[in-house]
């Protein structure tokens, strides 16, 4: 096969897969980042501008690259791939795409290396750059920060999907010939994500309570040894970003946030500020929309209401919803029937909740006597119900059936009565 | 040769129109524009850079790349602009609640010079047709989920034009310098696109045209 190929013509097919590559992880990883690209046209060539395309150079990101072609270039069995993955501020993490630059057999001897394969290799990296745009982890690159960062990872060799879950979707960017095989660039990506929102909601202990975020400076202060970096596109003439140390690069600033161990709940009633929703669609990725409060009275979404609010209430772009929860149950009322919970917990530590004396945004002091934090406390400890003190397992099963012909005979003496109540609800 | 031809289909609310067009075409032209060639002697020639922007739409949820250029960027807004203005000033026409349909066509061509008396032809060689249904919201929650299925919509567009893109089937031959204003738009400072044209067609919801409607109309008006 490369026998046909003239010295030269394998010279720059050589040079032109390691430049595509290098630039291929460039727009992925920018794409990333979270911020717009804007990149100048210039009708006068530069010469250091590869496949005619002003595509910047992270130097860091082109470090990453090269390290993990460690020489090689991609080809017949040996991909690079670039995958992304999003990590919560809870340190949970989760694979969302992987880019795939990957060499078939197929060959076509009778394309021009210098001319045709070069500009197909920069159809490709536009096509790149229009895709980047478009699979569901743009939108949430675009929105990290607070809760969650970006991260890429490079790596050579064979190509790793499993972590992408069940029922992941792949779109083709493009295919180029060449004399010494097709290249071909491909992203999969997560469309199940079901898994982490149920694992957030799951959690009995540490949820966010008041999102203090805008008094905490350090972001994720218990990412351990990764750093967020800061990429601000220089001005034109300068050069380089600032560095990242580590080999799990974070693609973005992250944002102050309270970490979620400042607040203990107790498990059976969490109340929950919801700075972002979680929704499921169609594909997959947890868009998080920001929020705004609408609502009137500032604590009616304290009422019971279904819990599928989210996916049904297209408004919820625009709400605040700070609603009670219960983890296992699906009101609050329900939830504090239950109160095993509470027992094992007792009261939450005073210690470990941080009490700011502030205003949230939505609160409204004339509707109510008390401010936000007395509320939260007083709810908190709320007393017990008086049929909850009845210690109901020390009555046996023989009692309660003995008691039953009783309750019975109360209960169709007073039938009217009940009868009177239902009619009331409807 | 035969002219390709492909077709794109979307569902807008009225003011989605402008940055649906613009994301569809500009995606486009991303594909079919070039940098600046400069022409050497010995008929070798160099290409500029071409550079790239990201667009944030304002009422449909989905961003696009476009070439850096604001003088490209300028002649396809005021295209998409008129197109615009006339769906709306259909749907006005025709009342509230209707629905409208237009077809924006973005199409490459070459030029093919001719002997006089005849002009030169005009050959085209891709042809994308845009087919656009305009619909009518009733209220603030349509309109929330019509920005997120407009999105999605959009990025499925998008990855179908990349798939047509990249079937690398025909394009013009790179031409000579003297040949070169008969493939490429050379009239822009910063970057070459293919010579193309935009045209536009708009259709009320019985499918017919604008000027069949409105001769309609008339006729009816003097019958009366």
């Amino acid at each position: 096969m490369d026998s046909d190929l003239s010295p030269q013509d394998k010279k720059d097919l050589d040079k032109f897969i390691k430049f595509f590559a290098l630039k291929t992880v460039q727009v992925i990883v920018q794409a990333r980042l979270g911020e717009k690209i804007c990149t100048r046209s210039s009708s006068s060539p530069t010469g250091s501008d590869w496949f005619n395309l002003a595509i910047k150079d992270i130097p860091e990101v082109t470090h990453e690259a090269k390290k993990a072609l460690a020489g090689q270039l991609p080809g017949i069995g040996r991909s690079m791939c670039v995958e992304i993955s999003l990590k919560t501020s809870e340190g949970d993490s989760m694979e969302l795409e992987t880019w795939c630059l990957e060499m078939n057999e197929k060959c076509d001897k009778d394309i021009k290396v210098s001319y045709t394969v070069y500009n197909r290799l920069s159809l490709l990296l536009k096509s790149l750059l229009a895709i980047t745009r478009v699979t569901p982890a743009y939108k949430l690159s675009r929105k990290q920060g607070h809760d969650y960062v970006i991260l890429y990872r490079i790596y050579f060799g064979e190509v790793q999907l499993t972590g992408l879950g069940e029922g992941f979707q792949t779109v083709r960017v493009g295919v180029v010939g060449t004399p010494v095989g097709t290249i071909t660039l491909s992203c999969a990506y997560r469309t199940n994500l079901a898994f982490m929102s149920t694992r957030q909601f799951e959690r009995t202990a540490p949820i966010m309570g008041i999102i203090i975020d805008h008094f905490v400076e350090r972001p994720f202060g218990n990412m351990g040894h990764m750093h967020p970096c800061n990429y601000r596109a220089p001005a034109e003439e300068e050069g380089g970003y600032t560095g990242v140390e580590d080999s799990q690069e974070v693609c973005t600033t992250s944002f102050s946030t309270s970490p979620p161990s400042q607040v203990r709940t107790p498990p059976n009633l969490v109340f929950n500020f919801y700075i972002r929703l979680l929704k499921k669609r169609k594909y997959g990725p947890f868009p998080l929309q920001v929020t705004t409060a609408s609502l009137d009275l500032p604590f009616a979404a304290f009422a019971p209401r279904a819990y599928d609010i989210e996916e049904n209430d297209p408004m919820v772009s625009q709400q605040i919803i700070c609603h009670f929860k219960s983890p296992a149950t699906s009101s609050p009322l329900q939830g504090s029937l239950h109160s095993q919970g509470s027992g094992e917990s007792g009261v939450p530590a005073q210690d470990d909740f941080v009490m700011v004396d502030f205003k949230p945004a939505f609160s409204k002091d004339d509707l109510l006597p008390m401010d936000l934090g007395t509320f939260y406390r007083e709810f908190q400890n709320p007393p017990q119900l008086a049929s909850l003190t009845i210690d109901v397992s020390s009555q046996s099963m023989a009692e309660d059936l003995d008691s039953l012909p009783e309750k019975l005979a109360v209960y169709e003496k007073n039938i009217d009565e009940f009868d009177a109540f239902v009619d009331t609800l409807q | 040769m035969n002219c390709r031809s492909e077709v794109l289909e979307v569902s807008v609310e009225g003011r989605q129109v402008d940055e649906a067009m613009l994301a569809l075409v500009h995606t486009i032209l991303l594909h079919r524009s070039t940098g600046k060639f400069h022409y050497k002697k010995e008929g070798t020639y160099s290409i500029g850079t071409v550079g790239t922007q990201d667009i944030d739409c304002d009422f449909i949820d989905f961003s696009f790349v476009r070439v850096s250029s604001d003088e490209l960027d300028r002649v396809i807004r005021k295209a998409v602009g008129e197109f615009k203005d006339l769906c709306c000033a259909l749907q006005d026409a025709m009342g509230n609640g209707t629905d409208g349909m237009g077809q924006i066509s973005l199409e490459f061509y070459q030029k093919k010079k001719s002997r006089w008396p005849f002009s030169d032809e005009c050959i085209p060689w891709e042809v994308w047709s845009i087919k656009v249904n305009v619909v009518n919201l009733a209220n603030e929650q349509e309109r929330q989920i019509c920005r997120e299925k407009v999105g999605e919509k959009l990025g499925e567009k998008v990855i179908n034009i990349v798939e047509v893109i990249n079937r690398h089937e025909y394009l013009p031959k790179m031409p000579t310098q003297s040949e070169v204003d008969n493939v490429f738009d050379t009239s822009l400072k910063d970057v070459q696109p293919y010579l193309y044209k935009i045209t536009f067609q708009i259709t009320d919801t019985l499918g017919t045209s604008v000027s069949t409607t409105m001769r309609r109309l008339i006729k009816d008006t003097l019958a009366l």
